[in-house]
């Protein structure tokens, strides 16, 4: 195990009793291999959510497929674990049916940028108030080290046996490309740092992209813990994330790469803001009744032109 | 002169490009005819195209109800020049023939009569108002009342200001003057009974019927990517979608669609999708799903010929056994097939509340034929419709999945309560944990089919037309209903009855009864295999014996049902 993440864990432990509620589950069994970048991950969404006073019973966290789509059975919470790459879509759909939810989707580079990527696309255009944590550790783990979509260039697998020679997805660049109004990227390595951009991911209004750096310590030997340490830097207190196309400079950077908020359009209204159910009426969906007489004066004018 | 025109019943066909303002012409008449006092249904079928092509729409007059296609045409609106090849099949020594004189000026028959439609049309204005003329001469003849036929031009045109309104009231006017020439001429007698009471009737199309029976069992979400023949009723729920607190969202594709639809459903809101073929086979790995998490869903499949792209805008029943066996996996749904507008609206009505009481996918195919076709009925009673609440407050100890005797586990949601709602995909333990227990695998597996028992007491039986003595029965399902009740009725023989199937699965335990009590069965079905037919016989190891399949995207008329069961006649 990378020895700063342990330690980065008994900081947390000790923090856990700071806050009464706990969003740690009872005897989970949790699949990951030992050194996982998604264990630190998990704890720090839990850190995140205690020091927000998220409500755990108004909390769904929504996933698909992969391991980071295992992430909510660790998590105290609602949890919609839905179909490979299909995360996006239920998630946009609990928040517009009901806005008192906090809607939260784990998710890996897989499952959300190549079985997922059409409705990354348009779940951007879309702007619901929910957030993304993509896990995004350059590598299938859960089918077993083939190429996912951020894979580099040149990494060989069992499938793409002459390596990589497809240019990898850019989610940062393809998030800026479609205005999305929050973007940003963090790594598994640094859980203060990641706590920080979840904490300003769940509260900020409108769709939130976090793309988290994640060593996969079984299938990925290339993209390790001293790799992304070696090749990110943290945007400093400087960069200003309001500028869309320095954002998209900054997003098209490798080696290194910048972690911090890359991006943010204060400007965009909430997918279910605007939506006409909650013009004169805030009650969540499932409350509300048929209106019979209505139902009956449309028959009627049926009877009319 | 045409014998039907002397009767009781006449089929008007209108034929013309796409874009040529058939649609005017319909609704005009549509609605004149039914405010007049006459009984009235109308068909349409068209090309896959915004312009051009040759698309047509049977509008029936009747004293007697009608909701069926007939093939037969006795006064024909050629608007295009093409029209005419185009129906050609159709068309009898009884047909008469009207168009534009300068549009079918090539055209050389002795059936048609050539009228200046376009030239007067342009004295008023322009081309547009010739179908208003065309619109105003068949009302005539029609013997509708011009204070009806003002009423329904004002109606329409006058959101489009007084000018042009006049303009449509002066073309009525020149066609009603087209339309006494007519009937000077003798070549028209129509002689249909009117009855006051049907202008205050009902008219609707299949589409709306459904759209009602959505509103009417509580869907507030739905989201759906267009596709003919559903598109009609996204935009049905998109329109009263403010009124009546609803969303309706397109989504990117149909695989978002559904998986919306689930996650709404998951958050408590009745939720629907509506699709065709194509774009539900999409949609087939959430309805496995919907089966897995136990999320109710209610998926509208208009049905049009496939496989693949198939025929956009024609009808079929060819996505029986796509509903049937979607998903992967084994899980319990159930399949509504409605063939009248009433069961349509208490079918979807139904849909929802046994979608939400079983917690599975429950579907109601339609097709383009039944989609568009319009007829009035008198009344619609809305006094019965409840809607059964299923959602449960959830406790602190609430598990999703709790192993019950009828295999239904109280159904929470997120927000609803102290407890938490977890949903997998995976297979799952009670709480809704990702498990890989294969005992837990097994008693999971047996509480989700454990629902069929229920399922199958819910089911509704099919209904039988005609006599119970009967010799020869007739099977039908979902939108040939009509059309096989008024061949039947054509025959007018006793013994044979028709049974017609409005939910086509599970199979209502009657239905072997029904097939045993006859000497000799026939199927009619829009499809080239007999997809029910097959699930008869997979269910109840009933053959039966004949079956009339039609297959070309075009729905069955009267005149072939009466046809197919004359010669089935001669066989037995």
């Amino acid at each position: 195990m990378d020895p700063k993440i342990s330690q980065n864990s008994k900081n947390f432990g000790a923090r856990k009793t700071k806050f009464s509620v706990s969003f740690d589950v009872e005897g989970a069994d949790v699949a990951w291999c030992p050194g996982c970048g998604d264990f630190p991950i998990l704890k720090t969404l839990k850190t995140a959510l205690a020091e927000l006073e998220i409500d755990q019973n108004q909390l769904v966290l929504a996933s698909g497929i992969g391991q980071a789509g295992k992430l909510p059975h660790y998590l105290k919470s609602n949890t919609y674990n839905s179909l490979h790459g299909r995360a996006l879509p239920p998630a946009t759909a609990i928040k517009s049916v009901n806005r008192k939810l906090t809607v939260i989707v784990t998710s890996g580079d897989g499952d959300m940028y190549g079985e997922g990527g059409n409705h990354f696309m348009h779940t951007i255009r879309r702007n619901p108030d929910i957030t993304a944590i993509v896990h995004n550790n350059m590598v299938y783990g859960l089918t077993k080290g083939q190429a996912s979509p951020t894979t580099q260039q040149e990494f060989k697998t069992p499938l793409q046996i002459e390596g990589v020679s497809l240019e990898p997805f850019n989610p940062l660049a393809i998030a800026i490309g479609l205005d999305a109004s929050f973007v940003a990227r963090t790594f598994a390595g640094d859980m203060n740092h990641m706590k920080e951009v979840f904490k300003k991911a769940i509260t900020h209004k409108g769709f939130s992209l976090v793309d988290v750096f994640q060593p996969c310590v079984t299938y990925n030997k290339i993209n390790t813990y001293k790799w992304f340490r070696d090749n990110v830097y943290n945007l400093d207190d400087s960069y200003d994330p309001h500028d869309r196309v320095e954002a998209f400079k900054k997003a098209i950077e490798f080696h290194k790469f910048p972690l911090g908020v890359l991006y943010i359009n204060p400007n965009k209204n909430p997918y279910e803001d605007i939506l006409t159910v909650y013009r004169e009426d805030d009650s969540p969906l499932f409350k509300r009744e048929v209106d019979m007489q209505r139902l009956e004066k449309l028959v009627d004018s049926k009877r009319k032109i | 002169m045409s014998e039907f025109l002397s009767g009781e019943d006449v089929s008007i066909v209108l034929c013309g490009e796409a874009g040529q303002g058939i649609q005017t012409v319909e609704e005009i008449l549509v609605q004149a005819v039914k405010l007049g006092g006459y009984n009235v249904f109308s068909s349409k079928e068209y090309m896959s195209r915004i312009r051009g092509g040759e698309n047509s729409t049977e509008i029936r007059v009747s004293s007697k109800r009608v909701a069926a296609y007939v093939d037969r045409i006795d006064i024909l609106i050629a608007i295009s020049k093409g029209a005419i090849d185009h129906l050609e099949e159709r068309i009898s020594d009884n047909t008469i023939i009207i168009g534009d004189e300068k549009t079918l000026e090539d055209v050389e028959r002795n059936d048609v009569i050539k009228i200046p439609f376009l030239k007067m049309a342009a004295e008023i204005g322009g081309p547009i108002f010739a179908n208003i003329i065309a619109a105003g001469a068949l009302c005539r003849v029609l013997n509708v009342d011009k204070e009806i036929f003002d009423e329904c031009i004002t109606a329409m045109f006058k959101r489009k200001g007084e000018e042009i309104l006049q303009k449509d009231l002066q073309a009525g006017e020149e066609g009603y003057k087209i339309g006494e020439d007519f009937i000077s001429s003798g070549k028209f007698n129509v002689k249909i009974k009117k009855d006051p009471k049907i202008r205050d009737e009902i008219l609707l199309n299949g589409t709306d019927a459904v759209g009602l029976g959505c509103i009417a069992g509580g869907l507030k979400f739905m989201s759906s990517y267009p596709m003919t023949p559903s598109t009609p009723l996204q935009t049905f729920i998109a329109g009263h979608s403010t009124e009546f607190g609803m969303i309706f969202e397109q989504a990117e594709d149909e695989i978002a669609a559904i998986n919306m639809g689930l996650g709404a459903s998951y958050a408590g809101a009745r939720s629907l999708v509506a699709t065709s073929g194509s774009g539900f086979a999409l949609m087939s790995e959430a309805v496995g799903l919907s089966g897995m998490i136990e999320t109710p869903i209610v998926i509208y499949l208009a049905q049009r010929p496939g496989p693949a792209v198939g025929l956009p805008t024609r009808t079929a029943q060819e996505d029986l056994n796509l509903a049937l066996y979607s998903s992967p996996g084994e899980t319990p749904k159930a399949i509504f097939a409605p063939g009248k507008f009433e069961d349509a609206l208490f079918l979807t009505h139904q849909a929802f509340n046994l979608a939400d009481k079983y917690q599975i996918p429950v579907f109601i195919l339609s097709d383009q034929y039944f989609a568009d076709i319009y007829y009035n009925l008198p009344d619609i009673d809305l006094s019965s419709i409840e809607n059964k609440k299923y959602i449960v407050e959830t406790h602190e100890d609430y598990r999703r999945y709790e192993i019950t005797a009828n295999g239904i586990s109280p159904r929470g949601i997120p927000g609803y309560g102290n407890g938490f709602v977890v949903v997998d995909s995976d297979e799952h333990d009670i709480e809704g944990h990702i498990t890989e227990d294969l005992h837990l695998r097994n008693k999971m597996v047996e509480k989700r089919l454990k629902k069929f028992e229920g399922i199958t007491k819910d089911i509704i039986e099919p209904e039988l037309v005609g006599s119970e003595d009967y010799k020869i029965l007739v099977v039908g399902w979902g939108s040939t209903y009509g059309t096989i009740k008024e061949g039947l009725n054509h025959l007018g023989r006793d013994e044979i009855a028709f049974l017609h199937f409005k939910q086509v699965y599970p199979l209502h335990e009657s239905t072997l009864n029904y097939l045993e009590k006859a000497e000799m069965t026939i199927i009619f079905e829009n499809n080239a295999t007999s997809q029910f037919g097959n699930l008869i016989k997979q269910v109840t190891g009933f053959e039966i014996h004949e079956k009339a399949l039609k297959y070309n995207g075009m729905p069955f008329s009267v005149e072939e049902v009466t046809e197919h069961l004359k010669s089935f006649l001669e066989m037995v």
